[in-house]
């Protein structure tokens, strides 16, 4: 028999009610693995075995008696920008170091209410502010894949690198990430995993640290596309304590693969082959759209024409937001407070937010406060929305010839340490195929489609029409038949 | 038309320019934006939610009883009121402001332009636009007593729904303001929408005061911060465009600038200059959608709207025939208008707004009591009019009467039947004292019969004291004609 941590989630769903495993060997299973390679990795900030085995007594102790949610006895991980009760939530950041919520996130109660046990909290950019994992207080997450002839640490991507390395190394079943400009898809394909971000509204972000809230919407990370389907339909659905929460009803998105797309229209946006692409990148689409062709969906090319102002656009509205929502971090409530001996009210601010907030943080809460001041609101902000109307609007008309858009997840492979650290711009078009689907609030979902000649994951991205993830995960899961992505990182539970 | 306000300087008269922005607590159970109660005096941080204290990743969900509230406010003052509106964030670092921005409204407010008429004493009516009304969240508390080293904070407030209404620089002198603000209150009293209770913070008021030259060009204002008081307020004008008057005569110019008035000096002084004032980032919250109504959301609470103290006064004096003076100060109070409806209804209405407007406020006044502790109920006041309008007791017994009743609390008929207070109707008796009194002033009657006809006032006042008090005035007055003209022709 084959190691309990090589099923998948709804293998490990069939084997758990069929009674043929337990959730106590499988989640004792993931918890060996992270012991393992969690030093090397520092993919979790948190873990907590405790938790989980009372989890999976509490799930075996229902399947026993035939009972039990969707996701009975599955182990997950959480990124640590969920609120967990009782369990530490760090954002990433040193200003949260400690902070033990006294509530839970609608999306982690969709989880437990099902049955799931939580493993920990992974390791994510501060504030979930990176496209690399190395902006987090809590360290570096590196990724488990190494390049070809190369002993180099590699970034998992961001900024729910975490959950992506913990999935790909197999150190959990699932894990939840949020993206807000391509943070689940980007470290999906750097990770050779499936991560999807579902329509914003899709998920509730109560109880989630807010960064961009117009942007931020919670996905799933999971070894295929049927685990993800799986584990996304249980997070979504109308919460009354998100007002951005959309009331529509949530289909169960595992029926939605039906393995047939014959005849449906999928749309390649040509500002998306941008000037210098890597080539590599470009014949992995190629691939993917043969392999749409073969399974007899008709190709259409069609325009996006505001694409290129995604990224600027994004890195207006994103920071404006974040200036705002990071303003609760003041040393007065909960978290850091550095008060200097003798100092007042503006010390207290200063010193605590100095010390608890990093970089990248400081660069974003600059940059959104600058657009958003007196003189500057018009030319920057209000100019963004304007924009960001726009490339709305570009998405619209493409939907009305294309059921869905194939592009690739991210311009590269995944980057060693250190590299782009010296360039936040640099850095920042690490999502530019990710961004303008953000910022558009539509579903996306990033697939393993291929390797690297360096032999590393290269993502393929499906886009949907809003509230269509039905359609995105219908069309991945043609498409992962086709590419029979079956490689495993160098680093994977044993 | 009085006379207008003027602030004497050594140049001349100067024109005061007054607007007023209100603070009105929306009365309801909980928050703008999360479940927690609204209620005054409970422990410090006892009514605070995670939303309240800004925990991570908590979210504003809007209250729509305070939209519905916010709507009624307005349509009582006439408004505008926007179906599509926006909530912004008003961002600065304060301790009690927990989100580290207010949410607010700030480019598309919930109501527009409106108007509020204010009653002159003159019996004249001032219109003062209103600019527009925009919900909005309290901050908490900051409290500098408990420690020497340390300030504590009290999140009770924060999040409490206000609303806002701002004035158009519409009003020219202190008492303008005053009855403003009095006018005001007494609207969301009658709608239910804010209890007006100043003492408490749920009104507070922040004025902007600039003086000019009569007919010349608007001048700079000075802003003045959180009043709670009418009185204070009249004094911090006051004190204000006498500043500013000083500062311009003497060549100087004023600084636009939020000012505080402390009441202990009977001063303004400066809080904030404009150098110092904050740069808000306003923007649209993203947590929030543009909160969206329909006409019909608008008609059905258009349709529970009471009648309105201006329509009410009108009613009073097109239908009921009291003088304006008269039915504004009855309509100022809703309690007030009840009562004085109750006993209206079987009653001269003029009649009872005098006994109430001249008597019973009087009464009430000196023993500091509301209308709704009033120790002569409707009921009482109707029996004591119903004895003024049978002729059983004269105006002046009455109001002895009125005086036992308000210290006893006995039916007016009781007071009458144990003093011996009925009046006397009979012609025989009232012929009989008149008799008398000619008797005893024979100089007088001859006098009058010379053609003094002043001196019949006398002979009323003669007869009256003679019957104490009780005689018929209406009686008195016809017999005692006849019987001096009588005895005339003889």
């Amino acid at each position: 028999m084959s190691k309990l941590t090589d099923l998948t989630l709804s293998e490990a769903r069939d084997a758990l009610k069929a009674k043929k495993i337990s959730s106590k060997e499988l989640t004792q299973a993931y918890l060996g693995a992270i012991e393992s390679l969690n030093p090397a990795l520092n993919a979790y900030i948190k873990v907590t075995p405790e938790r989980a085995l009372a989890g999976a007594d509490a799930a075996d102790a229902r399947i026993a008696k035939g009972q039990g949610g969707a996701l009975e006895g599955i182990p997950f991980a959480i990124k640590d920008l969920f609120c967990t009760k009782d369990v530490q939530t760090t954002a990433g950041s040193h200003i949260l170091e400690g902070f033990v919520p006294q509530y839970e996130s609608s999306v982690t109660t969709r989880l437990w209410d099902a049955g799931a046990v939580m493993l920990g909290k992974t390791n994510l950019d501060e504030f979930a502010m990176g496209s690399s994992n190395t902006t987090s207080y809590f360290g570096n997450v590196i990724s488990p894949w190494k390049a070809k002839g190369s002993d180099k640490d590699l970034v998992p991507g961001g900024s729910s690198g975490g959950s992506a390395a913990a999935v790909s190394a197999r150190m959990c079943l699932a894990a939840t990430g949020t993206d807000t400009g391509g943070s689940i898809r980007q470290p999906a394909s750097f990770c050779g995993i499936v991560g999807i971000k579902p329509t914003y509204g899709r998920c509730s972000r109560y109880g989630i640290v807010a960064f961009a809230s117009s942007l931020d919407q919670a996905g799933m990370f999971a070894r295929n596309v049927r685990d993800a389907a799986i584990a996304q339909t249980v997070i979504c659905g109308h919460d009354p304590k998100d007002s951005t929460s959309s009331p529509k009803a949530v289909p169960d998105f595992e029926k939605a693969l039906t393995g047939n797309i014959k005849g449906m229209k999928i749309g390649i946006p040509r500002e998306y082959r941008v000037e210098g692409i890597d080539p590599e990148i470009a014949a992995l689409w190629d691939k993917g759209i043969t392999w749409l062709k073969d399974a007899g969906a008709q190709i259409i090319d069609v325009s996006l024409p505001h694409t290129k102002y995604a990224l600027p656009t994004y890195y207006i509205i994103a920071p404006a937001e974040a200036s705002s929502n990071l303003a609760r971090y003041d040393g007065v409530r909960y978290g850091l407070r550095v008060l200097p001996d003798g100092g007042g009210l503006t010390d207290m601010y200063r010193k605590t937010r100095a010390a608890g907030f990093g970089d990248e943080v400081k660069r974003r809460i600059l940059i959104g406060t600058y657009v958003l001041s007196a003189g500057y609101y018009d030319a920057y902000y209000k100019k963004a929305q304007r924009v960001r109307y726009l490339l709305v609007q570009d998405f619209k008309k493409a939907f009305e010839q294309v059921d869905a858009l194939l592009t690739p997840t991210a311009p590269s492979a995944a980057f060693a340490i250190g590299e782009n650290s010296d360039d936040p711009v640099k850095m920042y078009l690490n999502d530019i195929f990710t961004i303008p689907t953000s910022m558009a609030g539509l579903p996306g979902l990033s697939l393993p489609a291929g390797l690297s000649s360096t032999g590393l994951p290269l993502g393929l991205q499906i886009i949907g029409k809003s509230f269509d993830e039905e359609t995105v995960f219908r069309v991945a899961g043609v498409m992962e038949e086709a590419a029979q992505f079956k490689a495993l990182p160098q680093k994977v539970a044993a | 038309m009085s006379t207008p306000y003027r602030v004497k300087g050594n140049t001349g008269e100067w024109e005061v320019i007054l607007g007023l922005e209100v603070h009105a607590q929306v009365s309801s159970k909980s928050k703008l934006f999360s479940g927690a109660p609204n209620d005054f005096g409970s422990e410090p941080n006892e009514n605070v939610s995670l939303v309240d204290a800004a925990m991570p990743g908590m979210l504003p969900v809007i209250n729509e009883y305070c939209v519905e509230q916010a709507v009624r406010t307005g349509l009582g003052l006439k408004a505008q009121i926007n179906r599509r509106s926006v909530f912004d964030r008003k961002n600065y670092f304060y301790p009690d402001l927990p989100q580290g921005y207010q949410i607010s409204q700030f480019l598309d407010p919930i109501v527009g332009k409106g108007i509020l008429i204010i009653d002159m004493p003159d019996g004249t009516a001032r219109e003062i636009g209103i600019t527009r009304l925009h919900l909005e969240q309290d901050a908490g508390k900051s409290l500098h007593e408990q420690s020497p080293k340390y300030s504590f904070i009290d999140l009770n407030r924060a999040g409490i729904a206000l609303m806002e209404i701002v004035s158009e620089p519409d009003m020219r002198s202190p008492e303008e303001a005053a009855l403003y603000l009095k006018k005001l209150r007494s609207i969301v009293r009658y709608l239910g929408t804010c209890d007006g209770d100043m003492e408490k913070g749920s009104m507070r008021c922040d004025v902007n005061v600039s003086v000019r030259k009569p007919g010349a060009e608007l001048g700079t204002r000075c802003e003045i911060k959180n009043m709670n008081s009418t009185r204070f307020m009249v004094k911090a004008i006051e004190f204000e465009a006498q500043r500013q008057v000083e500062i311009l005569e003497s060549g100087g110019k004023i600084d636009q600038e939020t000012r505080l008035f402390d009441a202990s000096t009977g001063e303004t002084r400066t809080m904030r200059s404009k150098e110092d004032a904050h740069d808000y980032r306003y923007f649209p919250d993203p947590d929030l959608l543009p909160l969206e109504f329909s006409q019909e959301f608008i008609d059905k609470i258009k349709a529970t709207l009471p009648e309105l103290p201006d329509d009410k006064k009108q009613r009073y004096i097109s239908d009921m025939g009291l003088s304006a003076y008269d039915a504004s100060v009855l309509v100022a109070d809703q309690a007030t208008t009840q009562y004085f409806e109750t006993v209206a209804a079987k009653h001269n209405p003029k009649l009872a707004s005098n006994w109430i407007t001249a008597e019973l406020f009087g009464r009430l006044n000196k023993a500091g009591l509301e209308i709704e502790a009033s120790p002569i109920t409707t009921d009482k006041l109707s029996g004591l009019l119903t004895l003024i309008e049978n002729n059983t007791v004269s105006g002046k017994i009455a109001k002895v009467v009125f005086d036992k009743m308000f210290e006893t609390g006995k039916d007016a008929a009781v007071i009458v039947q144990e003093e011996g207070l009925t009046q006397v109707s009979d012609t025989g008796a009232i012929e009989k004292v008149i008799d008398e009194v000619m008797a005893a002033n024979p100089d007088k009657v001859a006098e009058y019969r010379s053609g003094k006809d002043k001196l019949f006032a006398f002979f009323i006042g003669q007869v009256m004291k003679a019957s104490g008090g009780k005689a018929n005035p209406g009686m008195v007055n016809e017999l005692l004609k006849k019987k001096l003209a009588d005895e005339c022709t003889k």
